[in-house]
C-alpha cells in the first residue's frame, strides 16, 4: 500500500522522531491477535483434543482416557443426532427462503422511493437489532393460546379454534421459522436495497431503447445485479441460522418433544446438562466443519456468479 | 464471510440521473407505500404489544381475550424491581398507611415488599460489561485497523481473514474450553471474564469496520502533519482519530449492541455476581408461573436503549451488518 516516494521518505523521518512504523505496526496489531488466539483459536484446538477423550467437566478428578474416534462414531451412529440435524436443516432452509422472498419483495417496493421510505426502512429494521433471547421470550407470550395475541389475530380472520403454536408438534417448527423471519427478513431487505441502488440507471435506459419489457428488465438486469449481494445475505443468514441458540431456547426450548431441538440446542445440553464433554466436543467440531465447509463451497460458487 | 464475499459486495454506488427510467409512476409509488406501511405496522405490533403489556396489571397481562384498553399501571415495573411476600389480612391491617406509590400498588394485592429484586444489579452488570467490552474492542480495533490500513503488515490479507474467521465459529464450539479455562483461572462469573470474552467477539468486527473508515481518511493529512514535525503516533492521535470519530462511534454502538444482546455465554459462564440481564429476565417468576407484566417491563427497559441506538445508527447500519463490505 505504502508505495509513494514521499511516504517512504517520511518513514525514515519518523524513525528519528519517534517509534518506527515497524514497531508501531506490531504494537498496534499484536494485542488483537493475542486476544483472538487466546479466546478463539486456543479453545478451538482444545475442543479438538477433548473430542478424542471421555472427559467429563463435572467430574474433574476422574481419569481421562484417550478414546480415539469413539465419540465421532457414536455421533454418526446416533439417530437422535441425525434428527437434530434434520430439524436444523428444515429451520435453515425455510427461514432463509421466507427471508429472501419477503426481504427482496420489500426491497423492490422500498426502491420505488415513495415519500417516507427512509423512515419506514428504519422502523422495519428494528426487530433485527433486538436481543434474540428476549425476542424468543416475548414471542412465547405472543404465541400463548390464551393470553397471546397471535392466536387471537389468526382467529379474527377465520375460525381456527384453539390451537397452540408452541405445543403442537406440527406447528412448533414453523413458530421458530416465523420468529426468525420476523427478525431477519429486514437484513436481507437491507442488502437487496444496496444491490438495487448499485444498478447503474444507464442499463435500464439501454433496455428501454431495446424495448425490453419490465419483466425482461427485471430478469436480465435487476436480478443479476442484485444476485451477488443477495447471495452474501444468504451466506450470512445461513451461518447465523445454523448457529441459532438464544431465540429458540427461550421460545420452545426444543419442544414439544424434540421437534424443535436444533443441533446447537442439543450440543448445549450434551455439554452443560449431561456433561458429556468429550462427546459434545466432537459434536461441536462436526458442526464447525459443516458450517466452515459449506460456506467455503458456497463462496466458491459465489465467485463464479460474480465473475459471470 | 470471506475475503471473496467482501470483494463481491464492494459495488460502486448508483448515480441518479435527471431522466431516470427506473423512476416509478405515482400509482406504483402509492402501492409500494401502502404495502410497506402495512408490513411495518404488522412487524411492530409485537414490540408495541410488549410495551403495552408492561403497563398492564398482573391479571390483565394474562386475561383472555387479550385486553387492548386498560388503565395503565406500573405494577409490572414494581414487581420487576422488588420481591414481595403475601401477608395475612390481620398483618396488613396492623401496618401504617403506605408511604409510597409503589407500596400502595403492592399492598393492593395483599402483599408487602420484602426487598429489592436482583434486576437492578443484573441491569448494571449489563451496562458495565457492555461498556467495558465495547471500550476495549474499539480501542484494540482502532489500533489494529490503523496498522492494517496504513502499514505494510506481513501476511496482511491472511491476518485480516484470520481475524474475520474467528467470527464464523459457532460460539458453542469454543464454549466448553472457555468454560474450563475460566473455571481454572477464576474468571467464571466475573465481570472481567465476560468483558474479555465479549471483547474477543467484537474485536474482529471492529477491526474490519474501522479499517474501512480509516481507509477513507486521506493519508495526506498525516503526511502533512508529519512534515510539520509530528511523530507518527502524534499524527495518529491528533489527526487520524478526530477524523475517524464518526466511524469509531458507529463501531462502538454496534459492539455495544452485540455485547448487550449476548445471551449464550452469559448463561453458561455466569450465575450471580456477573450475570447480565438477558439470562435473568426470563426468570422473573410471579405467583403461578412467569409474571408477564414484569417480564414485559424488563424486556422494555432492556430493549429501549437498543431501539434508540438503532435510530442513531441508521446511516451506518448497512455497513455494520456486512462488516464494512457494503458502504452504500
Amino acid at each position: 500500500m505504502q508505495s509513494s516516494v514521499p511516504a517512504a521518505r517520511l518513514a525514515t523521518h519518523a524513525v528519528s522522531a519517534g517509534l518506527s512504523d515497524r514497531v508501531i505496526t506490531w504494537l498496534f496489531v499484536a494485542p488483537t491477535i493475542v486476544l483472538l488466539l487466546a479466546i478463539n483459536i486456543f479453545p478451538l484446538f482444545w475442543t479438538v483434543c477433548l473430542s478424542f477423550t471421555n472427559f467429563r467437566a463435572n467430574q474433574p478428578g476422574r481419569a481421562v482416557e484417550w478414546v480415539g474416534l469413539a465419540n465421532y462414531r457414536s455421533l454418526f451412529d446416533s439417530d437422535a443426532v441425525w434428527s437434530y440435524l434434520q430439524n436444523t436443516a428444515h429451520f435453515v432452509v425455510w427461514s432463509i427462503t421466507l427471508q429472501v422472498l419477503i426481504g427482496f419483495g420489500l426491497a423492490l417496493l422500498l426502491h420505488r422511493q415513495f415519500r417516507g421510505h427512509a423512515t419506514l426502512t428504519t422502523l422495519i429494521l428494528l426487530p433485527m437489532m433486538l436481543s434474540p433471547a428476549l425476542v424468543g421470550l416475548f414471542w412465547r407470550y405472543l404465541f400463548d393460546p390464551q393470553a397471546g395475541i397471535f392466536n387471537y389475530a389468526v382467529n379474527y380472520f377465520g375460525n381456527f379454534g384453539t390451537f397452540s403454536m408452541l405445543s403442537s408438534t406440527k406447528l412448533a417448527p414453523w413458530a421458530i421459522i416465523l420468529v426468525d423471519t420476523w427478525m431477519w427478513a429486514p437484513y436481507v431487505m437491507l442488502l437487496c436495497l444496496a444491490g438495487l441502488r448499485s444498478v447503474p440507471p444507464y442499463l435500464y435506459e439501454a433496455a428501454e431503447v431495446d424495448r425490453a419489457s419490465r419483466l425482461q428488465q427485471f430478469w436480465h438486469i435487476t436480478l443479476p445485479m442484485v444476485m451477488p449481494l443477495l447471495m452474501v445475505a444468504v451466506l450470512f443468514r445461513a451461518i447465523e441460522c445454523f448457529k441459532v441458540f438464544d431465540m429458540v431456547i427461550e421460545l420452545t426450548s426444543g419442544g414439544p418433544g424434540e421437534t424443535t431441538e436444533l443441533a446447537s440446542l442439543s450440543l448445549k445440553r450434551a455439554a452443560f446438562e449431561k456433561w458429556r464433554t468429550g462427546y459434545a466436543s466432537a459434536f461441536a467440531i462436526l458442526l464447525f466443519v459443516v458450517v466452515f465447509g459449506a460456506s467455503n463451497l458456497y463462496v466458491k460458487y459465489l465467485n463464479r456468479v460474480k465473475s459471470r | 464471510m470471506d475475503r471473496a464475499a467482501a470483494e463481491v459486495a464492494r459495488f460502486p454506488a448508483g448515480h441518479s440521473t435527471a431522466r431516470n427510467p427506473t423512476e416509478s409512476s405515482p400509482a406504483a409509488k402509492w402501492f409500494a407505500g401502502i404495502v410497506v406501511t402495512i408490513y411495518a405496522v404488522i412487524t411492530l405490533i409485537p414490540v408495541g404489544w410488549i410495551a403495552m403489556t408492561s403497563f398492564k396489571d398482573v391479571t390483565e397481562a394474562v386475561a383472555y381475550p387479550p385486553v387492548v384498553f386498560f388503565e395503565p399501571t406500573l405494577e409490572g415495573y414494581v414487581n420487576l424491581f422488588t420481591t414481595r411476600t403475601r401477608a395475612t389480612p390481620e398483618y396488613m391491617e396492623s401496618l401504617p398507611p403506605p408511604a409510597t406509590w409503589y407500596d400502595r400498588i403492592v399492598r393492593s394485592r395483599n402483599m408487602v415488599i420484602a426487598g429489592p429484586s436482583p434486576f437492578a444489579g443484573r441491569f448494571l452488570n449489563s451496562v458495565i460489561i457492555g461498556f467495558g467490552s465495547t471500550f476495549l474492542a474499539v480501542f484494540l480495533g482502532t489500533l489494529a485497523a490503523y496498522a492494517f490500513s496504513r502499514f505494510r503488515v506481513p501476511l496482511k490479507d491472511d491476518l485480516m481473514f484470520f481475524i474475520l474467521s474467528t467470527r464464523m465459529m459457532p460460539p458453542i464450539a469454543v464454549a466448553i474450553p472457555i468454560f474450563l479455562m475460566y473455571r481454572q483461572l477464576g474468571l467464571a462469573d466475573t465481570h472481567l471474564g465476560l468483558i474479555l470474552l465479549y471483547t474477543a467477539i467484537n474485536v474482529s468486527f471492529a477491526v474490519w469496520l474501522l479499517k474501512g473508515f480509516i481507509d477513507e481518511i486521506p493519508r495526506e493529512y498525516e503526511e502533512a502533519a508529519m512534515i510539520d514535525g509530528y511523530t507518527r503516533l502524534q499524527a495518529f492521535v491528533k489527526v487520524v482519530l478526530p477524523q475517524a470519530a464518526t466511524g469509531i462511534a458507529a463501531t462502538a454502538i454496534f459492539c455495544l449492541i452485540t455485547a448487550w444482546n449476548e445471551y449464550a455465554f452469559a448463561l453458561l459462564l455466569t450465575t450471580r455476581t456477573a450475570q447480565t440481564a438477558p439470562p435473568f429476565i426470563p426468570n422473573v417468576i410471579g405467583e403461578g408461573g412467569l409474571d408477564w407484566a414484569a417480564v414485559s417491563a424488563g424486556t422494555m427497559l432492556f430493549l429501549l436503549p437498543v431501539m434508540m441506538f438503532t435510530l442513531l445508527l441508521r446511516k451506518h447500519l448497512l455497513r455494520g451488518i456486512t462488516f464494512g463490505a457494503v458502504r452504500k
